[in-house]
């Protein structure tokens, strides 16, 4: 079927997927670049090539700064998607398998419950989930950002559409027929046949948590408690309002909030390229 | 205990956090939004919580800062989401018509956008775009944090951060289309792009309906974006640019809980209402 491709429109399509991964690309590579230069160079310098190579100076800087409260956000920002996408994953698992296999009795209205909330969008949720916790104290304390990190309608669903797929009724009926435990059906079969599905749900809470800034900048005030999305924007306000210039620090602290992010994703792209469709085409 | 109450055990985790984190607070908010602070005597006495029924929700209604904000973030999203989502649908048609491994290369490339920080893709272009120091400066000589460029500024960043996301949900539909109908398409003579604009897109029709949707939700909810233009040109990106800025600014700035409460129920009613009118319009042109 390629061999009727003509020869322009081969050249074409391959002209227009570089355009495209150029303009994805470009911007990256720039912050990159910019990361390894010092203050004076990002200012006067070619800004898509290198200067003298700065990184170390830089690196050095962000971690010093503030008696190296960036340690402090990098460690914040790992125990908030970390713990809340732990949590999140074996949350959502055990309420995608009752949904998938289970017939109960506000099954279907729990259903349509999870999937109409996706159009609960999370930023109109916050403010009045600032105002109970105020009331309730949480204010100001990790659990504000943590405690809605566990409770995603989307993995509850991505997790159904898996078990439908991956886990046989017959299997679960076999191994009640044995006289397995429910607990233990769930967590020694169904959770070992969900391995791609946890990792896919896990992933995709990860990141979302690892990406947000509107609800921990309403919710923390105590900036040793901050994300590093929080800590890079109060440094970068600092930038504009203060008579120090922080531009090098926040170039290289964005570079490095970068890292993390896309070492994880490019190694376990298998499982997020998956559930990003398979959760919105079902 | 029966097998079936066993089996709903599985959900209440689920159901109770979310009556507790999604249902609770908009209880709460919806009892906050009755009240009001009044001070009393001449401005000197204790700040006061008063029932005013639905005094925020009719001062929310005839708010026209609030409707200017809604209407400003609608009429952004009106261009730039059909723009993003051409350019997604591109990207997916020009991977579509390569041989795998090529295509899977690209993709990655195209998702890179995806795999930065929202705050920091912010950060990184306001740089970009920065006269002091953006690269961009030198080359075109264009001031975008000009008032009337703003929202070009903007688009370009929301742009950048959303194709290759809705690109991938895009390919996904167009990968699950069986092979044969194309193949047969092309037999009868029917040029490449022909097979694209009347085959392909038409499959895909369906992908972009929701990606669309989702732009829309996400678009209306906008916040971080322009906060951050905000730090370097306040006086174009005001504190009431766009719903949710507003209602941040009501709450934090202008100590009126109550009337960001009202604000956030009114909000998730637009929301709702849109996404609805949304899906019913596609959903009739979809059918032939």
């Amino acid at each position: 079927m390629r061999a009727t491709q003509s020869r322009t429109s081969q050249v074409l399509i391959l002209f227009g997927l570089g355009l495209f991964a150029l303009y994805s690309v470009a911007p990256v590579w720039w912050l990159v670049v910019s990361a390894t230069k010092s203050q004076t160079d990002m200012l006067y310098g070619n800004g898509l090539w290198f200067a003298d190579f700065n990184l170390g100076r830089n690196l050095e800087q962000v971690f010093t700064y503030g008696d190296g409260i960036f340690l402090r956000w990098v460690l914040n920002s790992f125990l908030y998607a970390g713990v809340g996408a732990a949590v999140c994953t074996l949350i959502s698992l055990a309420a995608g398998y009752s949904l998938s296999r289970f017939s109960f009795r506000g099954r279907g209205a729990g259903l349509a419950l999870v999937i109409g909330s996706f159009l609960i969008p999370g930023a109109m949720l916050t403010m009045p989930l600032y105002l109970l916790f105020a009331k309730l104290g949480l204010v100001d304390t990790v659990w504000a950002v943590l405690l809605p990190a566990f409770i995603s309608p989307f993995s509850v669903y991505l997790s159904k559409v898996y078990v439908d797929g991956a886990v046989p009724p017959e299997l679960l009926e076999a191994a009640r027929v044995d006289g397995a435990g429910e607990l233990r059906i769930f967590f020694q079969i169904v959770t070992r046949l969900m391995t791609t599905g946890a990792a896919t749900v896990f992933l995709l809470a990860f990141v979302s948590n690892w990406n947000g800034f509107y609800l921990p900048l309403t919710m923390l005030r105590g900036e040793d408690k901050w994300t590093l999305s929080l800590g890079l924007y109060a440094w970068n306000l600092q930038r504009t309002e203060a008579e120090t210039d922080l531009t090098a620090l926040v170039l290289t602290g964005s570079l490095l909030a970068i890292v993390p992010l896309a070492v994880f994703m490019i190694a376990m792209r298998r499982y997020w390229q998956s559930g990003v469709t398979l959760g919105s085409l079902k | 205990m029966s097998t079936r109450r066993k089996g709903a055990a599985f959900s209440a985790p689920f159901f109770i956090g979310f009556a507790c984190l999604f249902v609770l607070p908009l209880l709460y908010a919806a009892y906050q939004s009755l009240f009001t602070m009044r001070t009393s005597g001449l401005g000197i006495g204790p700040r006061q919580e008063v029932f005013t029924g639905f005094g925020n929700f009719a001062r929310g209604l005839s708010d026209t800062t609030f409707w200017a904000a809604v209407g400003r973030v609608s009429l952004f999203a009106a261009v730039q989401i059909p723009i993003m989502l051409a350019l997604s649908l591109t990207m997916a048609l020009l991977l579509d018509a390569v041989t795998r491994p090529v295509a899977h290369r690209y993709r990655l490339a195209f998702l890179v956008p995806y795999m930065i920080p929202g705050i920091v893709a912010a950060l990184m272009w306001m740089y970009i775009y920065s006269p002091r120091l953006g690269p961009l400066i030198d080359v075109t000589g264009i001031d975008f944090f000009a008032s009337e460029l703003i929202w070009v500024s903007m688009g370009n960043l929301l742009t950048w951060v959303g194709a290759g996301f809705n690109m991938l949900i895009v390919y996904g539909a167009l990968q699950s289309v069986p092979r044969e109908i194309f193949e047969a398409a092309r037999m009868d003579g029917a040029s490449e792009l022909r097979v694209a604009l009347s085959i392909k897109i038409p499959y895909v029709r369906g992908a972009l309906v929701l990606t669309g949707m989702l732009s829309i939700i996400h678009m209306l909810q906008i916040f971080n974006e322009p906060l951050l233009f905000r730090n370097v040109v306040p006086e174009v990106v005001t504190k009431d640019f766009t719903p949710i800025m507003l209602i941040y600014y009501e709450a934090f700035d202008g100590n009126d809980y109550n009337y960001a409460a009202a604000l956030s129920i009114i909000l998730a009613v637009v929301v709702g209402v849109i996404s609805m009118i949304f899906y019913r319009v596609t959903n009739r042109a979809q059918r032939p």
